[in-house]
């Protein structure tokens, strides 16, 4: 199976202009993480994890990460 | 003014899908393939690393694996090719509103008109298409660039995967002309033998037969075959999805066992029925005429129809009408293999019927309400929340669900 991928809970803003703006994340372990900031927005293919969705890029503290909208579902690529 | 179309082509589309969604398969000889256990046991789609090895599309499971025997076989996932297949055509649109789905994996994009203000050649578009199917969906693709849709498709088998491929004026009777005569969009398996034992083996041999004589021999398609080989095809893209330019609606499956008498095909016959009836009333289509496909055990196979007195999207109607033709045409010479039912001559469900005195339209009109109550149902609540008695004689044929396992259709160029 493709471990690689997780897909999590996130908390997201619905902005009145149809933007998405996701503000945090919960990890499979439960820990939630708040997003900082948003670097980028683009339509990218996951390398690591496979798919395709809207990608995120996100900051959390002194990380960066990428966060992928699947259609209606969000995941994040493991790492290692 | 010459036209500038594109014909981007999905390499191996379904098995790349496939790659792109686990990454674990990167590198490893991988096919898409029908259900074994199901029976339908041939290869849809390989990757470059199984060709390699000698795996073909078509060829059964079995055969495969004799080849290769580590290779990875996955069952098909439709709904995720016809979504890739979508998120690609959102590309095109981007530059386009001319984009003409041919299956799944092929589109031709008419950019004429688009060049001007994206201040883009036509080359530059088909790089920058190839490369966002890479960063956005992690899948190749090759594009053929020309002045009509011929040599752009053409020119998307020319090189792959990931290239592309422009045919001018000026290079076509240099590169597409040497070509093999069956490259020829048109020139199926019976075309090329005909031309082939004329002495004619390649595109530049057929764009320089005179017209009469490919007329002579393959009748009116042998000047379509003129025309396409010397560049003069005119036919404008269409915008249309893959799923619109309809000219029937079928559903065929090849059963977990072999039919043996009137009763499992009936059995069939309604699954599939069904299934027809649904997508005709999802598309606000009728059929008026019906057409039944057999295969035997040994292979051999053939279709009938008759049309029907009225036009109709009744499941019942089509499955009264199936096995009138079956019960007309089959004699249990052999058991059956594979079956299928198809509603053809569509109209629109907007066109006028002429009523018939003395049958109960009323009756008519309720079960037709009756069925599409069934697939309000199913759509909530899953294909099986609902079935017919029948269905339930026997769970291994009447577990079938056609309408959301296979509706995929190849469709023709005219």
């Amino acid at each position: 199976m493709n471990d690689a991928k997780v897909y999590v809970d996130v908390l997201v803003n619905h902005m009145k202009n149809g933007k998405i703006i996701p503000l945090c994340i919960r990890w499979e372990d439960g820990e939630k993480y708040r997003i900082d900031q948003i670097l980028d927005v683009i339509r990218a293919a996951s390398t690591k994890a496979g798919g395709t969705g809207i990608r995120y890029t996100i900051r959390i503290g002194n990380t960066t990460s990428f966060l992928f909208l699947e259609e209606d579902k969000w995941f994040v690529e493991r790492r290692g | 003014m010459d036209r500038t179309i594109l014909h981007v082509d999905g390499n191996h589309f379904y098995a790349n899908i496939e790659k792109a969604n686990d990454p674990s398969l990167k590198g490893k000889p991988m096919a898409v393939g029908g259900d074994v256990e199901q029976r339908h046991g041939i290869i849809l789609a390989k990757t470059d690393e199984a060709k390699a090895r000698g795996v073909k599309t078509g060829e059964a499971l079995w055969q495969a694996r004799e080849k290769c025997k580590d290779i990875i076989i996955v069952p098909p996932n439709y709904p995720l090719y016809i979504r890739y297949s979508r998120l690609l055509h959102d590309i095109f649109e981007e530059y386009s509103d001319k984009v003409q789905a041919f299956g799944l994996d092929e589109s031709w994009v008419d950019v004429t008109n688009s060049m001007d203000c994206l201040k883009m050649s036509g080359e530059e578009i088909a790089h920058e298409i190839r490369e966002r199917a890479i960063s956005e969906l992690g899948i190749t693709v090759s594009v053929g660039v020309s002045w009509n849709k011929i040599f752009a498709k053409l020119g998307s088998d020319y090189k792959k995967p990931n290239a592309v491929t422009i045919f001018t004026k000026e290079n076509y009777k240099s590169k597409v002309w040497p070509l093999p005569a069956e490259d020829l969009l048109g020139v199926g398996r019976a075309t090329q033998i005909k031309l082939n034992a004329r002495g004619i083996k390649t595109i530049g041999d057929i764009a320089n037969t005179s017209p009469s004589l490919l007329q002579n021999w393959l009748h009116k398609w042998g000047l379509f075959l003129h025309v396409f080989a010397n560049g003069m095809d005119t036919s404008p893209v269409t915008p249309t999805g893959f799923e619109e330019a309809i000219k029937s609606i079928g559903n065929s499956t090849t059963t977990p066992r072999d039919l043996v008498n009137d009763r499992d095909v009936r059995i069939t016959f309604t699954a599939l029925c069904e299934s027809v009836a649904t997508r005709l009333r999802e598309h606000g289509l009728l059929g008026k005429t019906v057409q039944i496909s057999l295969r035997d055990n040994k292979l051999f196979s053939f279709e009938r129809q008759m049309t029907l007195q009225k036009p109709t999207c009744i499941a019942t109607e089509l499955l009264n009408a199936a096995m009138l033709l079956f019960k007309k045409h089959y004699r249990w010479d052999k058991p059956l293999r594979s079956i299928g039912v198809r509603a053809m001559n569509l109209v629109s469900e907007h066109t006028s019927i002429q009523l018939d005195l003395f049958e109960n339209e009323e009756k008519r009109i309720r079960e037709e309400k009756l069925e599409r109550t069934v697939d309000n149902i199913r759509k909530r609540f899953g294909h099986h929340a609902i079935l017919r008695g029948m269905l339930s004689e026997d769970k291994e044929l009447g577990y079938l669900n056609p309408h959301d396992d296979h509706t995929i259709h190849p469709v023709g160029y005219f």
